[in-house]
């Protein structure tokens, strides 16, 4: 006789209502594990877009992602013709905000060279660019479908194509152009001042740049190599595709990671003390009964087998509650909640030990009760 | 009728804390309970009845003396047995004031918990339950959980629970305490009963005035003191 399933039974509506808190606890536990991975992995997924083995940019700097860089446009012919770069192409980054159906869409602006390294990898939905000038291609988060129209800076662009999971460090869904179009707009979102500097023809305001020149290497050339050679030429410095993530993850959402990763620790922490606290109560309030079992020979095995059973079927149930909610609500949430099997199973297995331990707490009380308690003397 | 005697208790003695503190709930206790006796003690509150019942009932450790149970001797100033709950499982039966009937379990499953807790199979457990459910005419509600059941109807289920495993001894802890005269009298009368075809002593704690003449003996405590 399952007495740990028959007490369930018995009062199943209160305990489907713990299960039900417990399992909305367990989808925010799930969700800070998503939007943690979703940070890392959306920061990696913008490098790793390209699929470049080197970036070189300006001297002195991290990159694009994690401050301003800026390249001669024409470094990109002096890239391409390095031994071992099999494919270069050059590269911009900007963040601009575009009023769209009464709202304004903060969007992450690439501008790349048709043609070469740098573009959306797979289109999910309509085409790539095929124009020279204001089409683009967005990211599926941003809520453009292809057919939309939107104005950027001066110029309406319309949607071509849509692809998935492009987005910067900070959420926003990045959109594609042309190399060209994403000059002139960053042109046009110029502060005034340099923006009348390059009317009157002011020398060095008006040199096209770019944020970045990525290098596609031949096979078996060592990146390492082409860097150091490119590190030699002035102004210029150059990334390996590793060191490019590295600084992503080490320095761009450090911070971020580091605040998710705290608040999930919160989180667990919170969640075990519920659980604890909800099977410590479930116990007290069954103190009499352990006490009667006791008096008519129950060993301790039946009555730990009670408590640790039903801890361990809260847990379980709420854990399924919580993982078939988030994976229901899961892309409704603005920034990308990325779950991986691991998390599941990880999860799993921090809520089992947080069960057993917790109900270690109601076994000691319910050990503890005298037989006598149930004569009531 | 067998005249074995199941309880035999010598120079029993229960103390609670000590120097200027303590309290002697039991003084250099005698009793010896029959087979087939139905036996009350009396006695105002505090005087230590239920005190008495625990010990008997292997609970709580008397401070001096030698407790037997069906010829067993299990405490001579210290237990002799280690598996005390076994002991109870096996040949103590208790009948509680308040039944204490296990919420979630149904009539006949209270019942068959304490046959299943002594090894037998659930199909074993559930027929003896049956049986005895419907000795007891309660097999109608048995499968009615307890907070359904009249205060009768529960106790005569507890009655159930306490002879599934066939005791030698019943410890009743004001059994009629719950209900009428009418039903307390048919209690009485069916503890009776299972007592002298059990072969069984039933030893009950009491201040029920209306069920006194049901009792072999009676027997007052005072301060700590046991008088027939």
């Amino acid at each position: 006789m399952n007495l740990a399933f028959r007490d369930v039974r018995h009062n199943l509506f209160r305990f489907i209502l713990t299960c039900l808190g417990l399992g909305l606890l367990m989808t925010v536990v799930l969700a800070m594990m998503g939007i943690y991975n979703g940070l890392v992995s959306d920061a990696l997924n913008i490098v790793k877009a390209p699929q470049a083995d080197i970036w070189v940019v300006e001297a002195d700097t991290q990159g694009p992602f994690a401050e301003a860089s800026k390249v001669p446009n024409d470094t990109r012919d002096a890239v391409a013709r390095l031994h071992g770069v099999a494919r270069a192409g050059s590269i911009t980054y900007q963040t601009v905000e575009a009023p769209f159906k009464g709202a304004a869409l903060r969007l992450y602006v690439i501008g790349y060279e048709r043609g070469r390294l740098g573009g959306p990898q797979t289109i999910v939905q309509g085409r790539g660019l095929q124009a020279s000038h204001f089409e683009l291609v967005a990211d599926a988060k941003t809520g453009l479908i292809p057919g939309d129209t939107i104005v950027l800076g001066r110029d309406r662009f319309t949607v071509v194509g849509l692809v998935r999971d492009t987005m910067n460090s900070g959420g926003d869904p990045a959109v594609f152009l042309t190399l060209a179009d994403a000059q002139v707009l960053q042109t046009q979102l110029d502060p005034s001042a340099a923006r009348v500097q390059a009317a009157r023809g002011a020398v060095g305001s008006g040199g096209a740049t770019v944020a970045a020149v990525i290098a596609k290497l031949d096979p078996n050339v060592d990146p390492q190599s082409v860097a150091n050679t490119v590190r030699q030429w002035k102004h210029l410095s150059a990334l390996t595709q590793a060191e490019q993530e590295d600084i992503l993850i080490k320095s761009v959402v450090d911070k971020a990671r580091k605040q998710i990763g705290l608040f999930l620790g919160i989180l667990l922490t919170v969640s075990a003390v519920v659980i604890a606290l909800i099977i410590y109560t479930m116990t007290m309030e069954k103190l009499k009964q352990i006490a009667t079992l006791k008096l008519i020979g129950a060993p301790d095995r039946t009555i730990i087998g009670l408590i640790v059973q039903q801890s361990l079927a809260l847990g379980a149930v709420g854990l399924m509650l919580g993982l078939a909610l988030i994976m229901t609500v899961k892309d409704s949430f603005p920034r990308r909640v990325l779950l991986e099997p691991v998390n599941a199973l990880a999860l799993t297995g921090i809520i089992l030990v947080v069960c057993v331990l917790a109900s270690g707490l109601g076994v000691r009380a319910a050990l503890k009760v005298d037989p006598a308690t149930a004569l009531g003397g | 009728m067998d005249r074995r005697v199941i309880v035999d208790i010598k120079g029993v003695a229960k103390h609670y804390g000590c120097g200027e503190t303590r309290v002697d709930a039991l003084r250099n206790l005698d009793l010896q309970v029959h087979a087939g006796e139905v036996v009350a003690r009396l006695g105002p509150s505090g005087s230590g009845k239920t005190t008495l019942l625990n010990i008997i009932g292997c609970i709580i450790d008397p401070s001096e003396g030698q407790v037997s149970l069906d010829g067993e001797l299990v405490y001579d100033n210290r237990w002799l047995r280690g598996d005390l709950r076994r002991l109870r499982l096996d040949k103590i039966g208790f009948i509680f004031q308040a039944h204490n009937l296990i919420p979630f379990l149904n009539a006949v499953d209270n019942v068959a918990l304490v046959l299943q807790l002594a090894g037998k199979t659930t199909a074993q457990a559930q027929a003896r339950a049956m049986e005895l459910l419907d000795y007891l005419e309660v097999g109608p509600r048995a499968r009615a959980m307890p907070a359904l059941l009249s205060g009768g109807e529960a106790q005569r289920v507890a009655i159930a629970r306490a002879l599934a495993n066939s005791p030698r001894i019943i410890l009743a802890d004001e059994p009629t305490a719950a209900l009428d005269s009418k039903r307390a009298g048919i209690v009485m009368g069916l503890l009776r009963k299972l007592a002298a075809e059990q072969d069984a002593c039933i030893i009950a704690v009491t201040h029920d005035e209306k069920i006194m003449d049901r009792f072999d003996r009676l027997f007052h405590l005072r301060d700590g003191r046991l008088e027939e």
